[in-house]
């Protein structure tokens, strides 16, 4: 697998002070591949998933994304801040609390990745952004300021934003979780549109109806390791790990997905 | 009862429109100057490293922990003689009082930089920003939002502070207001003259700087 995988996580360490967040991860995402990582808060899924475009440094192991390797540990020297804005460029992530840019308007939050990093002409980037949320179904919110939106439309912003920067691989973090119950489904309609077009993705979330549809691949993390791992559908129906059917009884399983109820 | 007399002020109007202009003047100079001393002062703060973070704080303790009026003083007669530099009145007194105002520029320039959620840089990185241009591209333009407030207090504080260049004989209002009020026998004209004259510039300014804080308000 590790021929053909888009991410390679080997023997990954991570400790805030004294308290060890991560101990010895591997995770492998196939080319095209979509992983969930659901776990309890404070198990490292969200850490682990950091350390995946280097927001945080890993204390040891490898990350590889594509063909761009880190090692990190004894000897291991830190990558500089241009290799690092270069590396994560690559990759784009969705935040819990969206982080959309407050002073700039939609329009202009998707447009700043390619303006700014890629130095792509004005003209280009405005029309990479608009096709951008075209797809997210907001066209016609580029010229609001994100403050006037709802938080479904801004986890689509912030999708868009990412997707701005053509990336190779999409890391999620909880998007959804920060979002009233009736809007998590505008924003899972717009990840499955994501995945059913191929792109590799790793997604930390609670919804666990959506990983069983959306991922093909499955982990459970807790205190920092992976307690099991496998095809998604499989882990959720018929867990292995006392520890996974434990967590895994505080949720609905199966059943349809939050609908989707609008596209705009 | 005393016969209040300001008509006696016109004769000397030369000397005071002089006098404004040398204190709006050296305000300019001080302002920018001082903003120029807090952005190194703030950034120095916020460094990855110990040193310039331990110099910079230094630098702003030093300055904010003691009087304007002894630094000025110090830099006039002091620094010549530890230093081996000459300085004109001028030269000191818009040195001092640079640095004295940079010291508090500093702290509110650090103030609303940490103040931006941190959410917001990691979004530039995760974009692909190195930390300068996430600095200029997101944070800092929120970040000078919340600060214009305190920078214009700042600032009007800086063009007040003017005044006590008059001590090492800079010709600014005040010193000039002192030339008329000791030839005219008339201090009390004289200064209720210069209070009205710095509330004349200052007032219109701060109810300027209210306008455009609606205006920048935009979008949040």
């Amino acid at each position: 697998m590790s021929e053909t995988s888009k991410i390679e996580i080997r023997s990954l360490r991570k400790s805030f002070g004294s308290n060890e967040v991560l101990k010895n991860i591997n995770l492998d995402v196939a080319k095209g591949g979509v992983v969930a990582l659901i776990g309890p808060s404070g198990s490292g899924k969200s850490t682990l998933l950091r350390c995946i475009n280097l927001l945080v440094t890993p204390d040891g192991g490898s990350v590889r994304v594509g063909d761009t390797r880190f090692q990190f540990g004894e000897g291991a020297k830190l990558p500089d801040v241009r290799t690092l804005a270069r590396f994560r460029a690559t990759t784009g992530m969705v935040f819990q609390h969206f982080n959309l840019f407050p002073h700039m308007t939609t329009l202009q939050n998707v447009m700043e990745g390619p303006v700014t990093v890629r130095r792509m002409a004005k003209a280009d980037a405005e029309k990479l952004a608009r096709a951008q949320l075209i797809k997210v179904g907001l066209a016609e919110k580029a010229d609001q300021y994100p403050a006037t939106l709802s938080g479904g439309q801004k986890q689509r912003v912030a999708i868009a934003r990412a997707l701005a920067m053509e990336p190779d691989v999409m890391l999620f973090d909880e998007a959804t979780s920060a979002l009233d119950p009736e809007l998590v489904g505008e924003v899972l309609a717009v990840i499955q549109q994501l995945a059913s077009e191929g792109m590799t993705m790793v997604i930390v979330t609670h919804e666990i109806a959506f990983a069983r549809e959306v991922a093909d691949r499955l982990i459970f993390m807790r205190d920092g390791i992976v307690v099991e791992e496998g095809p998604a559908r499989q882990v959720i129906d018929t867990p292995r790990e006392a520890a996974t059917r434990a967590f895994l009884s505080h949720f609905h399983r199966t059943g349809a997905l939050p609908p989707a109820t609008t596209a705009s | 009862m005393y016969q209040w007399d300001f008509g006696i002020l016109w004769s000397y109007r030369w000397l005071f429109l002089n006098g404004l202009g040398v204190t709006v003047g050296f305000t300019v100079v001080i302002v920018v100057c001082g903003l120029l001393f807090g952005l190194l002062g703030a950034f120095g703060t916020l460094s990855r490293f110990r040193a310039l973070r331990l110099l910079a704080l230094t630098f702003i303790e030093a300055f904010r922990c003691t009087p304007i009026l002894v630094q000025l003083i110090w830099f006039y007669y002091a620094l010549p003689i530890l230093a081996g530099v000459e300085m004109t009145p001028i030269t000191a007194s818009a040195l001092a009082l640079s640095l004295y105002g940079g010291s508090f520029y500093s702290e509110i320039i650090r103030g609303g930089i940490v103040s931006i959620d941190k959410g917001q840089s990691e979004a530039g990185a995760a974009l692909g920003m190195t930390p300068g241009q996430s600095m200029r591209r997101i944070v800092l333009p929120q970040a000078i939002k919340r600060m214009i407030p305190a920078l214009m207090n700042q600032s009007i504080i800086q063009f007040k502070n003017t005044s006590l260049v008059s001590v090492l004989a800079v010709p600014d209002l005040v010193y000039q207001s002192q030339v008329a009020a000791h030839d005219s026998y008339r201090p009390l004209e004289t200064y209720t003259a210069v209070a009205v004259a710095y509330a004349a510039i200052l007032i219109p300014l701060t109810i300027l700087v209210r306008r455009g804080e609606k205006r920048l308000a935009v979008g949040e």
